[in-house]
């Protein structure tokens, strides 16, 4: 069969450039060998965030989130616009604070009454925070669906690639004009030489308990452990879901490729969050599940391309919910020859080669 | 006797009773699900969720693995 673009994944890179790619870029056609949505699209928090880790990042995130405004998501995408509260817990990081809040839009620094006063059940103690109320909330999944809403899917996995398109598991040969690889940590069963890793982590979600919490918190400590290349580490990171749920966060790990739950680092992590908010311990949780952040070395994605007809858009780690629709706008702006709104040099995949 | 207030009306009841029967001795009803139907104790042994009343504030107690205690506040959805 023939088509101008071929997408590898359904998760939501994968979706949001065939949303891009369907208005101006021709037929396109997406090969997904689970469910639309369901890898780590389906294991994250659905966090729409601003970073700034690096330039680049901050340069993605903040037109991920400008597009992800424009976007008129119907009802079920859950969108809600809660902003990231970003909580400081010492002197040290209330210095990150002021730091983040000269690059931050619309950002608003609060002192530790006003901390309380957007957050009750915080400890006591806390130095304060900052507050950016443009980052929103989605579900992602049925994000990914909608975006995919007119574009065909088959559920097959893609064998190899082939000069001039993708064998599929299923036999059918694929003949494309654009063959792009949006399947996250999959991606290097197909392209063994790209710098990918699985960087697992655990979630837990609770009981519906509306009012208990009313902004995503992450706390600014979160920068040492996270962005450290550390093999193993927890943050505070929970989030208000509309149904009054909490999700409850973070944990990093190199070097461990089961899904199964590691428990004594889920318990490692619920400490951490109750360290933060003392009356978690009275929520009940009802499930916790693990996934799989694609990780690259400098955490930067890589969009663009990397071989003739074939390009890649994967290793968003943990901002994937976030960049794919930068991903997909840059990645429609090089087929289209337009000028991108942002510099694209930081993303391309030729810069590990 | 030991004296439980259910939505804010007093029940007497042999120690020993748990809080799912005295609910349904009042018939107060349990909890409602999301979408706003009536639910109720299924199992009776903790598994099936669909007893869960608010217990002295808190919230999502399952009502058929407690005893009633001297004062306890409960109420429900219904």
């Amino acid at each position: 069969m023939t088509t101008d673009v071929l997408i590898a994944g359904a998760g939501i890179v994968g979706a949001a450039i065939a949303a891009a790619f369907r208005e101006e870029g021709g037929k396109c056609l997406v090969v997904e060998p689970h469910t639309v949505g369901g890898g780590a699209t389906a294991a994250g928090m659905g966090h729409v965030v601003v970073m700034d880790d690096s330039p680049a990042q901050l340069a993605l995130t903040e037109y991920s989130r400008r597009l992800w405004d424009a976007l008129p998501v119907p009802p079920s995408v859950e969108r809600e616009h809660r902003g990231t509260l970003w909580v400081a817990a010492d002197a040290e990081e209330m210095a990150e604070v002021a730091r983040k809040h000269a690059l931050f839009p619309a950002s608003e620094i609060l002192d530790e009454r006003a901390l309380y006063e957007a957050e009750p059940e915080l400890r006591p103690g806390l130095a304060g925070g900052l507050l950016v109320p443009g980052d929103s909330v989605v579900y992602a999944p049925t994000a990914a669906s909608w975006l995919l809403r007119l574009t065909p899917v088959r559920y097959t996995a893609i064998e190899s690639l082939t000069p001039d398109g993708a064998l599929l598991a299923d036999g059918t040969q694929v003949s494309a004009g654009l063959t792009i690889l949006a399947c996250g940590t999959g991606i290097t069963r197909l392209l063994p030489e790209l710098p990918i890793k699985p960087r697992k982590g655990h979630l837990a979600i609770t009981d519906r308990y509306p009012g208990f919490l009313r902004h995503q918190l992450v706390e600014l400590g979160y920068l040492k452990s996270a962005h450290g290349h550390s093999n193993e580490s927890v943050a505070f990171n929970v989030q208000p879901r509309s149904t009054g749920q909490i999700l409850i966060g973070s944990s990093r790990q190199y070097g461990d490729e089961s899904p199964d739950i590691r428990p004594e680092l889920l318990s490692r992590m619920l400490r951490r969050a109750v360290e933060y908010m003392p009356r978690l311990v009275d929520l009940q949780v009802i499930r916790t599940w693990t996934g799989f952040r694609a990780a690259t070395p400098d955490s930067l994605p890589l969009i663009g391309p990397v071989r003739d007809r074939v390009w890649v858009a994967a290793g968003h780690e943990g901002l994937g919910i976030t960049t794919s629709l930068g991903s997909a706008a840059l990645l429609l702006d090089r087929l289209l020859g337009d000028t991108p709104a942002i510099p694209p040099e930081p993303y391309l995949p030729e810069r590990f080669a | 006797m030991i004296a439980v207030l259910i939505n804010g009306r007093r029940i007497d009841v042999e120690p020993g009773t748990t809080v799912a029967a005295a609910v349904m001795r009042l018939q107060a009803g349990f909890r409602r699900s999301v979408t706003g139907e009536l639910r109720g104790p299924l199992c009776g042994m903790g598994i099936c969720m669909e007893c869960r009343v608010t217990l002295n504030g808190r919230p999502h107690e399952r009502s058929c693995q407690l005893l009633c205690a001297p004062g306890m506040e409960i109420s429900t959805d219904a």
